[in-house]
């Protein structure tokens, strides 16, 4: 068996008092505080990396109020928009975001609809209508409301270069501010941020 | 005591995200030790802005709740 050694100061000379011995409970509680101190200056604990795949009015909030959340408390952010996620950022964002009630169950409706009523034209309008009115009389922030402020408070909006070009749009149709990036480049973020979320 | 604010941000009415956002935005301006107050009535906000206050290491001096409007004082960090 080993011995416990004296704590001794080191590096001194002359008259230095003996430190007092370093029990266990010292030693958990140094370990506890640097911890605590090491995450407080850890960087990827204030970097958030979201991606936006869904083109639907009701997945285009989440990301936006999470991102603009995230930004409050100073995290670097940075949304990824990515095949269905890029109309949200699309100049005609309030025409293109639309719900759709067929095979959506979750969607409230003021009685039920078959689905083969639902299905039939007319409908995406009207449930995307509701949808814009419930959320307005609910004073929601609008997508172009949620995407200002986000801006605003310095979250950076990338779209996908590869589905840009796969769905033939060009830099200009997209909201200003919008940068242009790949895959690779949003992994490099992400590995770099402790909150990634794909929406 | 009666605290005094250095500034207001009037988030009534206003849903998740938004009175966090509007308070961030007014935070920008005050100097280190000034004081934001926020009025709310979102109920979010009960659980929302002392988390953006503790995240961002400001100080929430207090909260309450007067004729169903939210309210919170938050002195800005000394240091950022």
């Amino acid at each position: 068996m080993r011995q416990e050694a004296d704590i001794q100061p080191t590096g001194t000379t002359g008259a230095v008092a003996p430190a007092a011995p370093v029990g266990e409970e010292d030693v958990r509680r140094i370990v506890r505080e640097e911890i605590e101190r090491a995450f407080k200056k850890d960087p990827a604990a204030r970097k958030a990396a979201l991606v936006a795949s869904k083109g639907t009015l009701d997945w285009a909030y989440p990301p936006l109020i999470l991102a603009g959340s995230a930004a409050a408390i100073g995290m670097d952010t940075s949304i990824f928009f990515t095949f269905y996620g890029l109309n949200s950022v699309h100049r005609d964002a309030a025409r293109k975001l639309k719900i759709d009630p067929v095979g959506n169950p979750a969607m409230p409706m003021p009685v039920p609809i078959p689905d083969i009523v639902s299905a039939l034209p007319g409908m995406v309008p009207m449930a995307s209508a509701m949808m814009r009115s419930k959320f307005a009389k609910n004073n929601v922030a609008t997508i172009s409301e949620l995407l200002d402020t986000a801006k605003e408070a310095g979250v950076r909006l990338v779209a996908c270069q590869m589905t840009v070009d796969v769905f033939g749009y060009a830099p200009d149709d997209f909201i200003d501010g919008v940068e242009f990036a790949g895959a690779t480049a949003f992994m490099a973020e992400a590995r770099r941020a402790h909150v990634t979320m794909f929406i | 005591m009666e605290i005094t604010e250095d500034r207001l941000v009037d988030a009534r009415d206003l849903m998740c995200p938004m009175p966090v956002m509007a308070a961030t935005k007014a935070m920008r301006r005050l100097e280190p030790g000034q004081v934001l107050k926020v009025l709310a009535t979102d109920r979010g906000s009960l659980g929302d802005i002392p988390a953006w206050a503790e995240a961002n290491d400001d100080e929430l001096l207090e909260s309450g709740e007067r004729d169903g409007v939210f309210f919170f004082y938050v002195r800005k960090a000394a240091v950022e």
